[in-house]
Order: structure tokens, then C-alpha cells, then sequence
């Protein structure tokens, strides 16, 4: 939606955690992306590529852990898997899904020197 | 600078209110590009101090950090700010032209002899929207994002040192027309309200899942309208409760008054809440 913006958040933690762990060059990147995040993982990498230029950062590789839409259904009581909010609980149907997981943008680790 | 969605921190104005000659404070943030480029790459200086060049010594970091760390940051200062100074906080957000302005219009001319309320404009340009607020006699601020599609945190707080809302007051900010980027992008607000007309399609809330999922309650405007239009409100309802079971929706026209009770009475009820610190 905003890969762009996002894109600037990453740098910004990038730059900030330089000071704080005391290293100069960023080799590579994991991104953690839920599948209800919104994310366009291809956006993302496009975008990546061009706010890391001229950076500490440039040329890092990007990893991109896609994690799965978890809901869980107050009809049926279970744990399912949810490929789009609007989806229906694939046991049971009904839209009574409170969402549980995949909705993350974090960053998880980075490889530096 | 975004060149996809056209995101920018550096073009944001904030108009003051106090400016009445219509200057515009030019709100550049500063992106700092002070990057040092150290073309040195001496891997045998390292703290291990093994002299083998071009051996990488790189390490890993475990971060786990939020990408919109930054923004989350100042949404939560601004949302203390509320709490200390008792404010509601509402994030107005819809397409362009659901009726927003003249919805806050109608809401301002109502309440304003009984609540305190202040509001903050979010357009990509003209001061238009905080003129029509003004002109009810409310203190409004405009934000021109530029070229920017959404408000975020830190320009909600910049905006709060200059319009300076009233204690136990209730402040709307109106987002910039979008239902895409402003769902990500917490401002420290109570709660997010999304306005859908009538004059929009049905499902909207399925085509935008993730605004309609991010807010309490949707407000379905000009419904004076129905009479002419092929709009099925039964089957809207039921799409924004398969994207959020827990969204409240208000059936209400701006026009006509139809259902702006309700509305009103959500509001002082969500206040008075708020006051007794719930």
C-alpha cells in the first residue's frame, strides 16, 4: 500500500540501531511480513532498492519471511487459516473470525559488519 | 519521498491559525543524509584482529522490531498527551467526497454549544477544509501533506503544539481522503471512524478490508439519498462486519439530520467513557 513509507521505517531502524550495535555496513535484511499486512512483497523490494542507495545499506540483500493469516473462529471455536479478511472460516463458513496472526511487519534480524 | 503512493515527509504544511495573512509555515523535515561513506573495507581490523582479508566478519543483529516503529513511537506520545489532557481523539477517515467536511460541519454547528471541539484538516493541499471548520467558529488546523496520502503521528504532533486543543475536549483530525494508507498509520487516536456514502458501492468495505477492519465504527452517510440510488444497506453492513464482527454502524445524512442523534449520542457516550477512564 505504502511500500514506500515502510521502506523509509526500515532505513530509519537501520540507522538508529548503527549507533546502538556499533556497525558501519548492513549485508542483508530480514523482514518479517504477515499475509494480512498489506505488504507488496515485490513493491517492497523495488522500494528497498532505491531508499538503501547511498546508504549504509546499499546493496543489502532483502529476506522476506512471509508468515500465514491465522484467525480463530468464534462459531466453531478453532484456529484457521485466513488468506483475506474477508474471507470465511473455511470449517464452518461464518465471518465471526477474530484475526490471530499474519498481520506483522517486523524486522527480525540483520547481517552486519 | 514515495514514488509509488507519492509518501513525503519533506513537503507537509502546517497552517497555523494564528497566521491569518494565509502564510504557510513550511514544515521541512529533515532527512539526515550524513551517511559516510567509508570506502576503507579492512576486514583485518576487526575485533577478532584475524588478518585475513576479504574473510567477511560480518555478525548477525537480532532486531524484532516493528517496521512502523517510528510512527507507533509518536502516535503513543501524542496519545498520552490526550489521556493527560482528557481529549477524545477521533481519526476521520473515507474516500474523497463521502461528506466528511460537511459532516463535521453539522456535527460542530449541534455540539458546539454544549462540548468543546477543535479539529485537525488533512488534504494534500489547500487550507479549503480548516476554512469551512473555522467558519463555524471552531479552532481548525490544516495539514497539506504534499504529496503525501496519509497523516501520520508526527505531524498529528506538531499540529497539537500549535492548535493547542482544550482540556476534555474532543478533537476530530479528518484524514487525507484514502482508505488505503491511513489504516496503517496509528495517529494516537481513541478510536477511527470510517464514513462510507451511499453513493459509493456496497462493498467497500470488502474492496478496502483492512480501513474498515482498523476502525470501531463506520457511519454511513447520506442515506437522505436512498430513495434514488440502487444501494443495498443491509448487504453493506454485512460486508463491513465480515471484515470486522465488532464495527458499530451509524446510518446518518449531514443534509437532511437523519440519524445525527445517534452519532451525537455515540459521541458524548465515548467521551463520558474516556472521562471516567475507561
Amino acid at each position: 500500500m505504502h511500500e514506500m513509507s515502510l521502506c523509509e521505517g526500515v532505513m530509519q531502524v537501520l540507522k538508529d540501531q548503527a549507533h546502538e550495535q556499533g556497525y558501519s555496513r548492513v549485508e542483508a535484511v530480514w523482514l518479517e511480513i504477515g499475509e494480512l499486512a498489506n505488504v507488496e512483497i515485490e513493491s517492497m523490494r523495488f522500494c528497498f532498492d532505491v531508499v538503501t542507495q547511498g546508504t549504509l545499506a546499499e546493496q543489502a540483500k532483502l529476506e522476506i519471511i512471509e508468515v500465514p493469516g491465522q484467525a480463530w473462529c468464534m462459531q466453531c471455536g478453532k484456529t484457521v487459516a485466513l488468506k483475506q479478511r474477508f474471507d470465511a472460516c473455511p470449517e464452518c463458513s461464518s465471518y465471526q473470525l477474530q484475526v490471530t496472526g499474519g498481520e506483522q511487519m517486523m524486522i527480525k534480524e540483520l547481517e552486519v559488519n | 519521498m514515495c514514488t509509488v503512493c507519492g509518501c513525503s515527509e519533506g513537503e507537509t504544511r502546517i497552517d497555523e491559525q494564528e497566521h491569518t495573512h494565509g502564510h504557510h509555515h513550511d514544515h521541512v523535515h529533515p532527512h539526515d543524509h550524513a551517511h559516510t561513506h567509508d570506502q576503507l573495507h579492512d576486514y583485518g581490523q576487526g575485533p577478532a584482529h584475524a588478518h585475513a582479508p576479504g574473510m567477511s566478519q560480518s555478525r548477525m543483529v537480532q532486531i524484532e522490531q516493528d517496521i512502523l516503529s517510528k510512527n507507533n513511537g509518536y502516535a503513543a506520545s501524542n496519545r498520552h498527551w490526550f489521556a493527560e489532557h482528557g481529549i477524545l481523539a477521533l481519526n476521520l477517515v473515507s474516500s474523497p467526497g463521502s461528506g466528511k467536511t460537511t459532516l463535521l460541519g453539522r456535527t460542530i454547528d449541534d455540539l458546539k454549544a454544549e462540548m468543546r471541539l477543535s479539529v485537525i484538516e488533512g488534504d494534500q493541499q489547500t487550507a479549503h477544509d480548516a476554512e469551512r471548520i473555522r467558519a463555524t467558529g471552531v479552532s481548525a488546523l490544516q495539514i497539506n501533506t504534499g504529496k503525501g496520502c496519509h497523516l501520520d503521528a508526527h505531524m498529528i504532533g506538531h499540529a497539537l503544539d500549535s492548535l493547542q486543543p482544550e482540556q476534555n475536549s474532543v478533537l476530530f483530525i479528518e484524514n487525507v481522503g484514502n482508505l488505503v494508507c491511513p489504516a496503517a498509520f496509528d495517529l494516537g487516536e481513541a478510536h477511527k471512524v470510517a464514513i462510507l456514502s451511499v453513493t459509493e458501492g456496497e462493498d467497500k468495505p470488502l474492496k478496502y478490508p483492512d480501513m474498515f477492519h482498523a476502525a470501531d465504527l463506520m457511519l454511513l452517510n447520506k442515506i437522505d439519498l436512498l430513495p434514488h440510488l440502487q444501494f443495498d444497506v443491509d448487504q453493506c453492513i454485512d460486508y463491513a462486519r465480515r471484515v470486522n464482527p465488532r464495527i458499530k454502524v451509524l446510518q446518518v445524512s449531514a443534509t437532511s439530520g437523519e440519524g445525527m442523534t445517534n452519532w451525537y449520542q455515540w459521541l458524548k457516550t465515548t467521551q463520558q467513557l474516556l472521562l471516567i477512564g475507561d
